[in-house]
């Protein structure tokens, strides 16, 4: 073993501060999850309490999480499903062709505040009957996938060498044969990349669902809003629906680490 | 780059046996593939753009349903002379963005820098990084609500162990603001460092071992070496990351409601035009807003690549 030099001494610390940092909100909000409100008001049971499990009841039973649950699952699903349909071979025309300008505009969805979208958005939809139904909610979370999808599309296409689709139409197979037989099949890592990003974005997504949804469809970042009163607020039944909502993704996260932090970056070394 | 694509003459590439049908899709190929996911985003953006930007010359108001008229510039020169609401948003809006770009941009630097080089426990310090960028922005606001709760929160408990008396956080009129910069800052610094990481990852050893030869102390081989070479991935950095925080919402509503405060205080800009438009239904001055806003974002856009362009010259 080599000797501890002062830097590596320095460094352990400063990760360690950095961890506990970043983790300890994290704990404490699944910590007071499992507390009676009566133990969140006192200092003296911070980490010392007798968990209960009261507060996710109140939160799948009383509070109807269970349907929002399964909301937020049909949106998000359905939304980076449709996304990858349209989001993968338009970037693979992007990238092949070079359609740059046409991905200025793609990527013009990713710039441009959704406030000023919903306005016009809200206009249309409700003229036609569509706001507060699952249809008009999928589309708009489709605006915050699809740029995703394309852009994480792009620079895996652009990657990924064009001589094996070649070596294909020498073979006798046509263009899109070739992107569906070779392309698409080598693209699978890429595409897990841009779906798994799509998601955690659509399941986060909580502007447009605020305005968008309505009691029976709304996604659960709008339903944790069904906690905070005027006059007060229920901590602990509050606490156990922020922990439902994002234990998922970040269990999820955790499994396909790679994955998420490739979608991340994606593009940021290019320059 | 894939520039050259259609070497092959159109259709040569299909055996004799390939129907015309599927010939002609192969020849289309490249607007088949794109119109669709084209076609959603131009309906869904540059129409409700344009819509958005007749609707600011307009006295649009109540309900969607409802007449209008044409005002010409009257909203704009209102919302340009409104120093109780327009003006406070716009510095809020440019406070909340540089100082939070500023914290998460050297505090991503420096972590990016700590791991940098591999190390025992690796894994853990990723995953913590993680985390907090993949927790949804609204439960993230609502957990530092309670962190930061004057009277039962974490926060003020803890400094009660240095002996720092309890502080207003999110309910004090002044210090609402900086605390909702510290909640994005504890967010988003972790995308930060994802970034960074990655082109650091990316750079080229040799650089870093010459500087080494030539007695480079690590300050030196850090502001000569890694950060001009860096320099691409950090303003992709600032300029993902600033576009985000100028279109901040999701924390400020999550843990000041409405208005950003009863006194408005960390009403930023989107903040101020969402609740024109939905608290208050002022579409016509809303829209206003919303379109001074994307200029100022466009605006800032363009300052940083075109500083960055002159940068590399």
């Amino acid at each position: 073993m080599r000797p501890r030099t002062s830097y590596q001494v320095f460094r352990g610390v400063a990760l360690t501060v950095v961890v506990l940092g970043l983790i300890a909100p994290l704990v404490w909000m699944v910590a007071a999850s499992f507390k009676t409100n009566v133990d969140i008001y006192d200092p003296g049971k911070a980490l010392a309490f007798v968990p209960t499990l009261a507060n996710y009841a109140t939160v799948l039973q009383q509070a109807n999480y269970i349907e929002f649950i399964l909301n937020s699952l049909w949106v998000a699903f359905a939304a980076t499903v449709a996304s990858l349909i349209l989001g993968v071979p338009a970037a693979y025309s992007m990238s092949r062709f070079n359609m740059r300008k046409s991905a200025l505009v793609v990527l013009m969805a990713r710039v441009i505040p959704g406030v000023s979208l919903l306005v016009p958005w809200f206009y249309v939809f409700s003229n036609l009957k569509m706001v507060g139904g699952f249809g008009v909610l999928i589309i708009s979370h489709m605006f915050v996938s699809l740029p995703l999808v394309v852009y994480i599309m792009m620079g895996y296409f652009d990657s990924l060498p064009e001589e094996l689709e070649e070596a294909a139409l020498v073979d006798g197979l046509t263009h899109v044969g070739a992107f569906r037989r070779i392309t698409l099949p080598l693209s699978v890592p890429g595409i897990a990349t841009a779906g798994i990003l799509s998601f955690i974005f659509s399941w986060n997504n909580f502007m447009f669902a605020l305005v968008l949804s309505d009691a029976d469809t709304k996604t659960l970042p709008v339903a944790i809003f069904d906690f905070v009163g005027y006059a007060s607020i229920d901590w602990g039944g509050l606490m156990a629906a922020t922990t439902v909502v994002t234990l998922p993704i970040m269990v999820i996260a955790l499994f396909v680490q790679k994955y998420v932090v490739s979608g991340l970056t994606a593009g940021a070394t290019k320059g | 780059m894939a520039t050259t694509t259609t070497k092959a003459p159109p259709g040569a590439a299909a055996t004799p046996a390939t129907p015309g049908w599927a010939r002609w899709v192969d020849h289309h190929r490249k607007w088949l593939f794109a119109a669709p996911a084209m076609t959603f985003v131009a309906a869904l953006l540059i129409f409700p753009l344009a819509w958005t930007g007749y609707l600011s010359l307009t006295d649009a108001e109540g309900s969607v349903r409802a007449e209008s008229e044409f005002i010409g510039l009257r909203n704009y020169l209102d919302v340009l002379t409104d120093v109780e609401r327009f003006w406070p948003a716009v510095g809020r809006t440019a406070t909340f963005t540089v100082v939070a770009l500023l914290f998460e941009v050297v505090l991503g630097m420096a972590i990016a820098l700590l791991l940098w080089r591999p190390f025992k426990g690796e894994r853990w310090v990723r995953v913590a990084v993680l985390l907090p960028l993949v927790a949804t922005p609204v439960a993230v606001g609502m957990m530092w609500r309670l962190i930061f709760d004057p009277n039962i929160g974490l926060a003020n408990q803890a400094l009660g162990w240095v002996g720092i008396g309890p502080q207003p956080w999110l309910a004090g009129q002044h210090t609402a603001l900086p605390t909702t910069i510290f909640i994005d800052v504890w967010q988003w610094t972790p995308m930060v460092v994802l970034i960074l990481l990655a082109g650091l990852t990316s750079l080229s050893e040799e650089p870093q071992e010459a500087a080494r030869i030539d007695g480079a102390s690590t300050w030196q081989r850090f502001r000569h070496v890694t950060l001009p070479l860096l320099m691409p991935t950090l303003t992709v950095a600032i300029l993902l990351r600033g576009i985000d925080a100028l279109k901040t919402f999701d924390i400020l509503y999550a843990t000041k409601g409405r208005g950003g405060g009863s006194f408005h205080e960390v009403e930023t800009l989107n903040v101020y035009a969402y609740g024109l438009s939905f608290d208050y239904n002022e579409y016509g001055v809303s829209s206003t807003v919303l379109i001074l806003f994307f200029l100022i974002i466009i605006g800032a856009m363009w300052a940083l690549t075109t500083r960055r362009k002159e940068a590399q010259r």
